[in-house]
């Protein structure tokens, strides 16, 4: 059991190590670099040289690598491309609003598909069943940005509920952009309960449909009984690989999201930093996210194999 | 017959809509019943309806299946209109069931102990307190030993004779005054079936339990049950005391089913019966089975037959009751020349599954015993050698071995013209590969569900002949015609052929090549006896027809013997006994050899097997001595721990391995 | 040859037959089909110049003249509403069975590779799903701008990679298939055994999974132009007519509703296509994971 989590673990690590290679080499493919960027017209002779000494840019790319990545080990993202600002400090508050918009997303929207998806299990083919995943292909067909607008154009315009558009500084507390949060996190519940809820129901129905099932109802089991005790725990569990996928993918929706509503959260950030070209910014959000990605992949791999008696000693077995 | 009976099924129909909107009917006008203390047996083939039969007499119907007349009648209840608690209190109270499929049946993520208590609280009304020590009382009652580490098991990690086990157990723990039986030995090797349907009928008669055994073999339905009930397509056929219907069935397809199955006693083949049963969706006119039968008459063919009773107590759905008797006996195998030339040796062939990882290496540590190890055998030109063993014996892998997709670690196969074969499959010459043919055990697996019948014969003609266009479909037809299939399959993919035809195409593709040498592994365990019997009978048309030589795998210890010139015995990978097929089953025995033979059950009430070792199942051979040493009911002591027992030459060409002297295996055997 | 050829095409007419067969399937390809007419013809029926601006009708509401109002530059919506879906409907039709052909073929033989060819290049995989879903293609549209030469390749490319995945457990699922088996143990060449045995199996996988990527693909060439990063004004494109009109949707809704309900539309015909599809392929679409 140990030697499993010990090889999920290393596994996780060498993702990020080679994420953080393709970024690097990523940037360093670019033609141009930070000071064609800063200077634009200037770039050239005497300022440019100045400019690469100042930012270290005339070391071979290797060494910069190992500084750098030694750096983002530490939490030490760099300089911002205009070299004034900290980029860990730039980024501290928005990883925070960032990541409350996910859990905020996530803590309805994971109940809710849930829920969703074993009533619709439960009735296949029957009215609920129906509604609820009629309401799914709908709710995953829309992009966020279209749901976005569409919220506004409701709850802003025309009920005047909340200001359609607000600039809130990173920093500031989180009540003061909760309209924003409470948008934004019902965009991201709805296109992630779509998927979350579709595999959640065919787990539901097959699960239904097995042996045990049958063998529990012809013991004489209750049918609730049956669901929660019998069908739910082996449904569930394929689940929550699912689930850490489609936390994953969240991370990449909130950009669009973020800049839909102006919510200071990273993919704002990314996004201004995308069309300033401050790469050394794009390679701190962009090493964030993925090692979030990473992490969240490998807890639901440890949850599902400890919480699933045949994977657990299926494991112990090829150890 | 006084007593009114526990379940009474009467005039049962049920059926499925179609996608076109059409009723199809699966069972039709089932009558049954059992009275308590009484054990009836349902017989019938795939797709006959029988465990709808069964699950429908606890008022259950799979989904999408409706009942569309008929009642179910439990202890004078109306199974189908009762309300869900009442219905639940006695499915798996007075009423249990065993399943076919104990490993899928008991809930993965549950505790065996939790899914046993939880039967308890539901249907005893005794102190929770206690239902612990109930719980291990009745894994004692089913014979498991060390019953409170099994209770902390999860399912999974049980073998498929212990999940049955907890199985019944769980039946049990809601006292039932009835149990039904839903094939619960089918895919168990032959000495846990034995050991199980011992079990079950010391079961019965203590507790005075009416049971209803669902099975397609006849020999276990022999075993345990007073009465027999034959389906055939969704309708009783047959019904009668068990002796009667097993000496002298009243019913023509009873007689077929009873003809098709092989026998210990004789070498030669059982006789088959061709055609299949009609599916739902065929209408019916006249007696369903009026197509295959010897005796069918225009009138069999115009009108559906009553039941008609016969002198012995059977009741009949036929004409011609108890005309059925005579049926031909089946043909006798060719036997092979005794100077045959060599077509295949293997000498001191070892395989192992998992090659010691670098760290083991690294350490040192004693490599794991190889899976199958030290096989050195030879066949002859047109000769038939059958591999026994039960499962985990190795027997298949010897077989995909020698087809090169897992190269032996260590000896050597040689061709019969001294031809070596390299290990792996990519180093053998087209040439040499052409020669040796395999047959797999499951056709829905081995045939290409998206090649046509003509695609599927077309590949190894193209590969290893050349052949195109014309002179390859032309082929590809005579193929189909030599096992028994018309040109017209060409066209047909996999999906719309039946388990049998699917095996005869996989013959014909192997037969393409055509080999000197067909590896065949339990090419007939997927299929019904009926089937079965028409493949075997073709097989043996061909090794006459071509001279081919056959390496016969299968755990069926009458199959093997039906079809064998020579046999070789199998336990974990290493062979405990060689010899001609009439030497091997019969005295001296190795010990293993004679337990295996002990448990075969035959298709007679007066037949009765011999349960000689227990049924444990073991995961890997034992790195010394004996491969048998932990379960041999007559191991001799320290020397079949330590030695590897020496090879006994018994008569011509008849080896045994064991410690024991042949004098005494000879003296001990049938004592 | 011609044969095979012919039975092909018998089995895509049955396969469209039985997919309209369905409600659902009936529903998406009439609109995916309603979708691909219009784009092709759209040029020729369009009632106003894309282009042409009316500084004196902005934001006008619909009326007779204008059946779906103007936009902020007093341009016709109905016209470029109707041109809107060309771009993307182009490019994402090409780029899509570009990303499921080489994610295809690379999981297929990875699937049959294994040992650390597969590993390493899994990895690799795994490192590229972990960059958050848009940025890659962000990061090259930036560099390197934002025409269809661009926008093509860097799509196929990143769409392709979590074929790779899909198409690989499909091959891992097929191989170990007896018939494979008996293909290799008659000796046949590895890429007959590819092309003859697998292939054929995992085809439906990776048409499913075609279909589905397809309106992914859609959604994230719309989310780019809606970002400003695809399609470059004044051409019209509905992610990017949506995010000029958000600015007056208090003004003129018209604006902001006409594209998005064309989007929706024909992505929702993909998906109930894609659903229809599996259904009759006997795949569980809902079984797939998002990435």
């Amino acid at each position: 059991m140990l030697g499993v989590i010990a090889r999920r673990l290393a596994l996780g690590l060498v993702t990020v190590w080679l994420v953080s290679v393709i970024i690097f080499l990523g940037v360093e493919a670019l033609p141009g670099d930070a000071c064609t960027a800063i200077l634009e017209r200037d770039a050239h002779g005497e300022a440019l040289d100045a400019c690469r000494k100042a930012l270290g840019l005339e070391v071979p790319a290797l060494d910069r690598y190992l500084s750098w990545a030694a750096g983002v080990v530490q939490g030490d993202f760099g300089m911002s491309a205009n070299g004034q600002e900290s980029i860990a400090q730039m980024v501290g508050y928005r990883v925070r609003n960032s990541l409350l918009l996910a859990a905020g997303a996530l803590a309805v929207g994971i109940p809710l598909a849930i829920t969703t998806g074993v009533v619709a299990g439960l009735t296949r083919d029957r009215w609920p069943d129906l509604l609820f995943s009629t309401g799914a292909i709908l709710a995953m067909t829309i992009p966020e940005f279209v749901a976005a607008t569409i919220l506004i154009l409701i709850f802003a315009i025309w009920l005047g509920w909340v200001p359609a558009i607000v600039l809130t500084p990173a920093d500031a507390p989180p009540l003061e952009f909760f309209p924003e949060f409470i948008l934004a996190s019902t965009v991201l519940t709805m296109l992630m309960i779509a998927h979350v809820m579709r595999m959640i129901r065919a787990s539901v129905i097959e699960a239904m449909a097995s042996d045990y099932v049958q063998m529990a109802t012809l013991k004489g089991v209750p049918y609730w009984r049956v669901v929660f005790r019998h069908a739910l725990p082996n449904a569930l569990l394929p689940a929550i690989n699912v689930i850490a996928l489609t936390v994953a993918w969240l991370l990449g929706g909130v950009v669009v999201v973020e800049v839909v509503f102006n919510y200071p959260g990273l993919g704002r950030l990314l996004i201004d930093a995308i069309s300033s070209r401050d790469l050394p910014v794009v390679q701190a959000i962009t090493m964030i996210v993925a090692a979030t990605y990473v992490a969240v992949n490998l807890v639901a791999d440890l949850l599902s194999l400890m919480l699933n008696p045949r994977l657990r000693s299926h494991q112990a077995r090829r150890r | 017959m006084a007593a009114p009976p526990l379940l009474d099924i009467r005039k049962l129909c049920v059926g499925f809509r179609s996608r076109a909107g059409l009723m199809l009917p699966v069972l039709h006008e089932v009558d049954l019943s059992v009275c308590r203390g009484e054990s009836l047996g349902i017989v019938g083939e795939s797709g006959s309806g029988k465990s709808t039969l069964a699950l429908a007499a606890m008022g259950y119907l799979r989904h999408g299946l409706q009942r569309l007349k008929g009642e179910v009648i439990y202890d004078g209840r109306d199974m189908f209109g009762l309300p869900p608690a009442e219905l639940a209190r006695i499915r798996g109270g007075k009423l249990g069931l065993i399943p076919q499929n104990s490993g899928q049946a008991l809930t993965p993520t549950q505790r065996v102990g939790t899914q046993i208590r939880e039967a308890l609280r539901l249907h005893c009304e005794h102190d929770p307190a206690t239902h612990h020590a109930r719980a291990c009382a009745l894994l004692e009652q089913v014979r498991l030993p060390d019953p409170e580490t099994i209770l902390r098991r999860y399912p999974h990690e049980l073998s498929g004779g212990q999940q049955q086990r907890v199985a019944i157990a769980m039946a049990l723990a809601g006292e039932p005054d009835a149990l039904l039986l839903d094939e619960p030995t089918t895919g168990l090797d032959v000495t846990t079936q034995a050991h199980i349907l011992d079990l079950l009928r010391d079961l019965a008669r203590e507790r005075d339990m009416a049971m209803v055994y669902v099975s397609h073999d006849l020999g276990v339905i022999a075993r345990v049950c007073d009465r027999v009930q034959v389906l055939y397509a969704g309708e009783t056929v047959l019904t009668g005391p068990a002796r009667a219907v097993l000496r002298a069935p009243a019913h023509p397809y009873a007689a077929a089913l009873l003809a098709a199955i092989p026998r210990l006693g004789a070498h030669g083949l059982p006789s088959a019966l061709d055609g299949r049963p009609p599916g739902p969706d065929v209408a019916r006119h006249g007696c369903a089975f009026a197509p295959r039968c010897g005796l069918a008459t225009e009138a069999c063919r115009a009108e559906r037959p009553n039941m008609a009773t016969t002198e012995d107590g059977q009741a009949a759905r036929c004409l011609f009751p108890g005309n059925a008797a005579a049926h031909g006996a089946g043909r006798d195998a060719p036997a092979c020349a005794a100077d045959s030339p060599c077509a295949l040796a293997l000498d001191g062939v070892s395989v192992r599954y998992d090659r010691p990882g670098w760290l083991a290496r690294l350490r040192r540590a004693a490599p794991p015993p190889a899976t199958v190890e030290g096989i050195t055998l030879d066949l002859r030109r047109g000769e038939t050698l059958g591999l026994v063993g039960e499962s985990g014996s190795g027997k298949s892998t010897i077989l995909r071995a020698l087809a090169g997709l897992l190269p032996p670690a260590a000896g050597d196969i040689t061709l019969g013209d001294g031809t070596p074969l390299p290990k792996a499959v990519e180093r053998r010459r087209p040439q040499d590969l052409r020669r040796i043919q395999m047959i797999f055990q499951n056709p829905d697996e081995s045939l290409n569900p998206r090649q046509s019948v003509g695609e599927i014969l077309a590949q190894p003609l193209r590969l290893y002949f050349g052949l195109k266009g014309q002179a390859l479909a032309d082929r590809a037809a005579e193929l189909l015609e030599t096992v028994r299939l018309g040109a017209h399959y060409l066209e047909r993919r996999p999906g719309q052929l039946s388990g049998g035809e699917k095996q005869r195409v996989a013959v014909a593709r192997a037969f393409a090549a055509g080999p000197e040498v067909v590896l065949c592994d339990e090419i007939t365990s997927a299929l019904d006896v009926s089937v079965q019997a028409a493949v075997l009978d073709l097989l043996n048309d061909l090794k006459a027809r071509h001279g081919t030589a056959f390496i016969f795998v299968s755990h069926d210890l009458t199959v093997v013997r039906a079809l064998s010139d020579r046999v070789a015995v199998l336990y974990q990978g290493r062979i405990c006994e060689t010899g001609p097929a009439a030497a091997v089953y019969g005295a001296p025995f190795h010990p293993y050899t004679e337990v295996l033979l002990g448990a075969v059950l035959a298709p007679d009430p007066d037949h009765a097997p011999r349960l000689l070792a227990e049924d444990a199942t073991e995961l890997a051979p034992p790195a010394q001595g004996c491969p048998f040493q932990r379960r041999c009911p007559v191991k001799l002591g320290a020397i079949c721990e330590t030695d590897t027992p020496p090879a006994r030459e018994a008569g011509a060409g008849h080896v045994i391995r064991c410690h024991i002297p042949l004098e005494t295996l000879n003296k001990t055997a049938m004592g | 040859m011609s044969a095979l050829a012919a039975t092909r095409r018998r089995r895509a007419g049955t396969l469209l037959r039985e997919v309209v067969a369905r409600p659902s399937g009936a529903i998406g390809v009439t609109l995916v089909t309603l979708h691909a007419v219009m784009a092709i013809f759209s040029p020729w029926i369009v009632p106003y110049d894309y282009k042409a601006m009316a500084a004196t009708l902005t934001l006008a509401e619909p009326s007779a003249a204008h059946w779906l109002g103007t936009d902020h530059l007093g341009r016709d919506v109905l016209t470029r509403v109707m041109l809107g879906g060309r771009e993307a409907l182009v490019i994402t039709g090409i780029a899509t069975p570009v990303a499921m052909l080489w994610g295809g073929l690379a999981g297929v033989w990875l699937g049959l590779r294994g040992g650390w060819v597969d590993e390493v290049a899994m990895r690799l995989v795994d490192a590229f799903l972990a960059l958050p879903g848009i940025l890659p293609l962000l990061v090259l549209i930036t560099v390197f701008g934002t025409g269809g030469e661009v926008l093509l390749p860097t799509l196929a490319f990143f769409f392709g990679i979590p074929v790779i995945r899909v198409a690989r457990a499909a091959a891992h699922e097929v191989v170990a298939r007896d018939f494979v088996s008996a293909a290799r143990a008659r000796g046949h060449r590895p890429f007959d055994i590819v092309r003859r045995e697998i292939l054929p199996n995992v085809t439906d996988t990776l048409l499913v999974e075609g279909a589905m990527r397809w309106s992914w693909m859609l959604l994230g060439f719309s989310a780019l132009s809606f970002l400003g990063f695809g399609v470059a004004p004044p051409r019209p494109d509905w992610g990017l007519m949506i995010s000029d009109a958000r600015v007056y949707m208090s003004l003129a809704p018209w604006g902001v509703i006409a594209p998005v309900l064309a989007l929706s539309t024909l992505i929702i015909g993909i998906n109930l296509t894609a659903d229809a599809l599996a259904k009759t392929l006997g795949l569980d679409r809902s079984r797939k994971a998002v990435i």
